[in-house]
């Protein structure tokens, strides 16, 4: 007997991942100060494991054919959000005329950040440079003027003010996977932390 | 950037309410006795999971307010009236009822004794909580780093640990109350948000090079986080951690 009754909340359809609870705001989670990261400086560079690379500026980023998601967002902090609106640019996009046989990425960030995501679930429609939230301009605190968009994994791994992908051969850990956040991240197995 | 390489699977320990303490009004500390517990660095946050008797289970995240004590560690837990978890923490768990606590989670928002710099905490509302861990654990391993602490309330009665902030005070721990809707009784000053002028003088120097450390609400975090790097702090030594609003504690 703890007492504890708890507010069980009403049917989410199976879409709640174990361990997490729905909220309807968009919490912040970031590691330090927001970056100003102005549009007529900025750029998103792929790097290959070759160490081929290709650069955008945001005018030709946004001149790249773009998609709108819906999609549910899963915080290892354990809020989820569902159904988001997003406007982003596909990963396969990006990768179009790129070859590479490597089989892991880590995103780079303005701030120094990093995180490192398979190749795999970058592509297939799975990923994208994401511009767009809720019909307007990405805010800065969530990531704007743009952040990777990951929606299957934890949303750590969907880094922020994002400026560049490198492939890799083998895997490695990002920033907060060094610090004790899991190296892949699936929210439907739990993989919050280090050895989940 | 440095942080703290976390090695290693962390687990889920029982827990046992060895005490409650009234911090304000609206807010509690839990004291815990956590089986097997690895120890903790101060700024670190555990998952506490709750577990009704039909099985439903509820897990939220909460600061450690303690400095590291063996299998002991201190949640200071502010009530979210609307909330899930918090009222059962702050209002109903009784004395030597038992939860699960998964941690110590985090090597980023940390401050470890050897750290000599001088440090900068600021803090909203109930944000204090980790940086409280991090002034206890400077006072119990008899570090000499200069600490100096911006904490912002919304009145005088919503100040945790009020009584021993009020004696860390005199040991080397400099500390300023910014007040927001009402200030104590015959201050000079009105209510105000933490703005430029209250940072230039009451936050270290960008020159004497402090490892910042700021956690509140998003829209307070964000804020500080502009005046300090406004003001000349390198963004690397500017360490944020935010809560809500998430509504839902």
């Amino acid at each position: 007997m703890s007492g504890f009754v708890g507010k069980h909340r009403a049917s989410d359809g199976g879409k709640l991942p174990p361990g997490q609870y729905e909220t309807h705001d968009f919490p912040v989670l970031s590691a330090g100060p927001t970056p100003a990261v102005p549009v007529d400086t900025w750029e998103f560079s792929l790097v290959t494991e070759t160490g081929a690379t290709r650069v955008w500026n945001w005018q030709q980023f946004r001149a790249l054919p773009s998609e709108k998601i819906e999609t549910d967002i899963h915080c290892v902090t354990r809020w989820s959000k569902f159904g988001t609106h997003w406007e982003g640019v596909s990963i396969d996009t990006l990768l179009r005329d790129v070859e590479t046989s490597a089989g892991y990425a880590m995103a780079h960030s303005y701030g120094g950040y990093s995180t490192n995501v398979p190749l795999p679930d970058l592509r297939g429609g799975k990923a994208w440079i994401a511009f767009g939230f809720g019909g307007k301009d990405l805010e800065p605190e969530h990531g704007g003027p743009a952040r990777l968009l990951v929606p299957h994994l934890y949303f750590w791994k969907s880094a922020k003010w994002v400026n560049g992908l490198t492939l890799m051969r083998d895997d490695e850990p990002g920033f907060w996977e060094q610090l004790g956040y899991n190296m892949y991240g699936d929210p439907w197995r739990e993989q919050r932390y280090t050895g989940d | 950037m440095a942080g703290t390489t976390v090695h290693g699977r962390l687990n889920w320990h029982a827990a046992t309410v060895a005490e409650r303490r009234k911090e304000t009004d609206t807010a509690s500390t839990l004291v815990l006795d956590v089986s097997d517990w690895p120890g903790h660095v101060a700024g670190q946050h555990v998952d506490v999971r709750l577990r009704a008797d039909d099985g439903y289970t509820a897990v939220r995240t909460y600061s450690i307010a303690n400095a590291p004590n063996g299998d002991r560690i201190e949640l200071s837990i502010e009530l979210m009236p609307e909330g899930e978890v918090s009222p059962y923490l702050v209002e109903t768990v009784a004395i030597g009822g038992t939860l699960e606590v998964l941690g110590p989670i985090g090597g980023w928002f940390v401050w470890k004794p050897e750290q000599a710099e001088p440090v900068q905490l600021v803090a909203g509302g109930s944000g204090i909580v980790p940086l409280m861990s991090m002034i206890r654990t400077r006072n119990a391993t008899g570090s000499k780093a200069p600490f100096r602490l911006l904490y912002s309330v919304r009145t005088p009665q919503s100040i945790y640990y009020a009584n021993e902030l009020q004696s860390l005070s005199r040991d080397g721990i400099e500390i300023t109350y910014a007040y927001t809707r009402e200030t104590p009784p015959n201050s000079p000053t009105k209510p105000e948000r933490v703005g430029a002028a209250l940072i230039a003088s009451a936050a270290f120097p960008a020159d004497r090079q402090p490892t910042c450390y700021i956690c509140g609400p998003t829209s307070f975090v964000e804020a500080v986080a502009a005046l300090l790097t406004q003001a000349g702090h390198d963004a690397s030594r500017v360490k944020t951690e935010r809560f809500g609003p998430t509504g839902t504690g």
